[in-house]
């Protein structure tokens, strides 16, 4: 059993009771909220006469079903209309914080929590969405619930929560230029796979993660979910404490001091017992493209699509059902691949540093003739800063389109979606059947630089190989 | 199309008929497509359940079937449930008419949904999962009851298979306190005392 790591530490800090049936109440911090996993919430709340005991630790903002072309309101589809003005009538009535669209803090919840500094160490974080494991990234214990324990939080500020195993991810070495926090997480759901952190947290630490930005370590732990892992996260630090200095919501002045040496207590200490440890090397890791329908199926940009033989047994049965719904030959270079739409964006990879990225490989170059490309920033605030540096101009000369901020092609609530069979490269986290908007539609994730690199080549490409030396 | 009453108090167990969804990781998108999620009730969520896969293969998809139709039990196979953490999965599901679920494993979040909504999520050996569903196979219209106590399937031949159910979820289940909201509501003098301990409620 694990003793004296974050999750541990941050658990036994916020137990409220132990509740019959053998779960633990769990007091949860910060609770997020967006228009598409609420609603029925707060419907479920006014069905048994209850109030929001805590308005102040929930915040919302709208993101799922925004279009991304025009944000005027009303919006052209009538649902989507009727979702948000929903989401504001319920913040209204229970005195809910909503950064709404054009407030300038709007965006992604995944993003905006963060960049307003309401994400912070220490904290238990529950938001009605799966990638609720990016606040992790913060020391935070953060994860996604559904809609009746989104009921539960509005109620209680609390949880029915059983305890996680914690498995450490010691991440050795230093990624290789043009291999990236989104490179090295698909990396390690391919090796793990999708189920291989059901029951567990994952705590990713080691050189390689000490070396990781904060915007790289939210991707990380953004997709621990893909792994299976309900939560991940890093130990909280200087690069952590940096990046929280001055933002809106972050302490200031004397509290300032005291916050950073409570945050730095609470990282995993060398004496930390954890339940199981793997160990990676960063340096072998290369660019990796999903080439199935699950984020296990992935492999290095310089691989081909696994034969039957090289799959595990097990496995085999969802990669012929993988090779038949991407239509791609095993034993065929995935470098290569012709792609029809290029999609940058997302609470995976939707933040400045990703923008920066792409910009990087398309700054003087121009997307394929019949791509359709196009950039999302995940929040208002994002928007802004790159527009501050000149990206939105990059992308527009070099043919993407420039749009407005929120999930957009990540699960296509929007008008923004594959049409048949179209294929994608996405920086984003899911290639399930599907997922992008069409029932036939394909996926292929990778990096925000390697989509740019496909949509420039107007295929899979080695991003690598664009890059300066 | 109607389905029968939504789960209420203790749940002991069904009697009824099984569908079989078979394959690994099967994931909520596929569940319920994410066009599906534009509304503000859970209502009519029961028809558009594995809309994209049924509209595939027009009257083949195993929940199309006519001797299903009416079924109440749902047996899969590993990981089912992964992906979004969207309660329209179990909640489609449910109002299709799914009042319990068999198979080798859950994703953890779907599982919980599921437990709050009052539906009990068995698990088996991969060995027995696949017997289970064979024997559905040579009989779909098998009659059988599910039990908590213990955890088991009969058919009505007398086919029998042991499953296993969480001690936690199955004395809740079995105690009608699957809902948690009341529980939670009950420590509020505890949560007060846990939020006062929390220094970053209390200026650090
Ligand atoms: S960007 Fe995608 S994964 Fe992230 S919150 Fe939005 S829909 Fe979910």
């Amino acid at each position: 059993m694990s003793a004296g790591t974050l999750y541990d530490k941050v658990w036994d800090l916020h137990r409220v009771a132990e509740l019959p049936g053998g779960s633990t109440q769990l007091f949860i911090g910060l609770h997020l909220i967006h228009e598409v996993t609420s609603p029925q919430a707060f419907a479920a709340l006014k069905d048994l006469g209850l109030s929001v005991r805590h308005p102040e630790r929930t915040v919302a903002t709208v993101d799922h079903i925004v279009p991304t072309t025009s944000q005027a309101r009303p919006f052209a589809d009538p649902l989507a209309e009727e979702m948000l003005a929903t989401l504001e009538a319920n913040c209204a009535a229970h005195g809910i914080t909503l950064h709404g669209l054009g407030s300038g803090r709007q965006g992604i919840v995944h993003v905006i929590a963060p960049e307003l500094g309401l994400t912070q160490p220490g904290m238990t974080v529950a938001c009605g969405d799966s990638h609720t494991s990016t606040h992790g990234a913060f020391g935070a214990i953060a994860f996604g619930i559904g809609t009746s324990q989104v009921r539960d939080v509005l109620a209680s500020q609390s949880l029915s929560m059983g305890k996680l195993k914690v498995r450490r991810l010691w991440v050795e070495g230093q990624l290789q230029s043009g291999v990236y926090a989104k490179d090295l997480v698909l990396h390690v759901i391919r090796t793990l796979g999708v189920k291989g952190g059901v029951g567990y947290a994952y705590e990713f630490a080691g050189p390689a993660i000490d070396a990781l930005s904060m915007e790289e370590r939210m991707t990380l732990c953004n997709m621990a979910i893909e792994g299976g892992a309900r939560c991940g996260y890093v130990n909280p630090d200087a690069v952590t404490f940096a990046y929280l200095q001055g933002r809106p919501c972050a302490p200031s002045g004397e509290a300032w001091d005291r916050a950073v040496a409570w945050w730095t207590s609470l990282a995993s200490g060398p004496d930390a017992v954890f339940d199981d440890e793997v160990r990676f090397d960063a340096a072998s890791i290369a660019p990796t493209v999903t080439w199935g329908i699950t984020p296990g199926q992935g492999i290095g940009v310089d691989e081909t699509v696994p034969t039957l033989e090289q799959v595990d047994p097990d496995e085999r049965p969802l990669a012929e059902e993988a090779y038949r719904y991407m239509d791609l030959r095993p034993g065929a270079p995935i470098a290569g691949t012709p792609v029809d739409v290029c999609f940058i964006g997302s609470c995976t990879n939707g933040r400045l540093s990703d923008l920066q990225a792409a910009a990087a490989v398309a700054r003087g170059r121009h997307v394929a003739p019949g791509i359709k490309a196009f950039v999302v920033p995940g929040s208002e605030q994002v928007a802004a800063a790159a527009e501050a540096e000149g990206l939105d101009q990059v992308f527009t000369a070099a043919g993407f389109e420039w749009r407005e901020p929120g999930c957009s092609m990540c699960l296509a609530m929007n008008p923004d979606r594959l049409e048949g069979r179209q294929i994608s490269a996405s920086s984003s986290n899911r290639n399930f059947k599907g997922r992008q908007g069409s029932a036939t539609g394909r996926t292929l994730l990778m990096s925000p630089a390697m989509v740019a690199a496909a949509a420039i080549a107007g295929q899979v490409s080695d991003v690598r190989q664009l890059l300066p030396v | 199309m109607t389905s029968p009453s939504l789960p209420m108090g203790p749940i002991t167990g069904l009697r009824g008929r099984a569908v079989v969804v078979a394959g690994d990781d099967i994931d909520t998108d596929r569940i319920i497509p994410a066009r599906f999620l534009k509304c503000v009730t859970f209502d009519g969520l029961g028809e558009q359940v594995f809309a994209d896969d049924r509209a595939e293969r027009p009257g083949e998809h195993p929940l199309d079937r006519a001797e299903v139709q009416g079924a109440s039990l749902l047996v899969v196979n590993r990981n089912f449930g992964c992906g979004s953490s969207r309660e329209h999965a179990p909640q489609a599901l449910m109002r299709w008419g799914i009042r319990a679920v068999v198979g080798e494993s859950f994703a953890e979040i779907f599982y919980g949904n599921c437990l709050a909504l009052g539906i009990p999520c068995f698990t088996a050996s991969h060995d027995a999962v696949l017997s289970l569903q064979a024997a559905l196979a040579a009989a779909p219209a098998q009659e059988l009851e599910v039990s908590l106590d213990p955890p088991a399937i009969v058919f009505s031949d007398g086919q029998r298979w042991d499953l296993e159910l969480q001690a936690g979820p199955r004395q809740m289940l079995l105690t009608g306190q699957w809902d948690a909201t009341s529980q939670l509501l009950a420590h509020g003098a505890e949560l007060e005392r846990t939020a006062l301990a929390l220094p970053y409620l209390n200026g650090f």
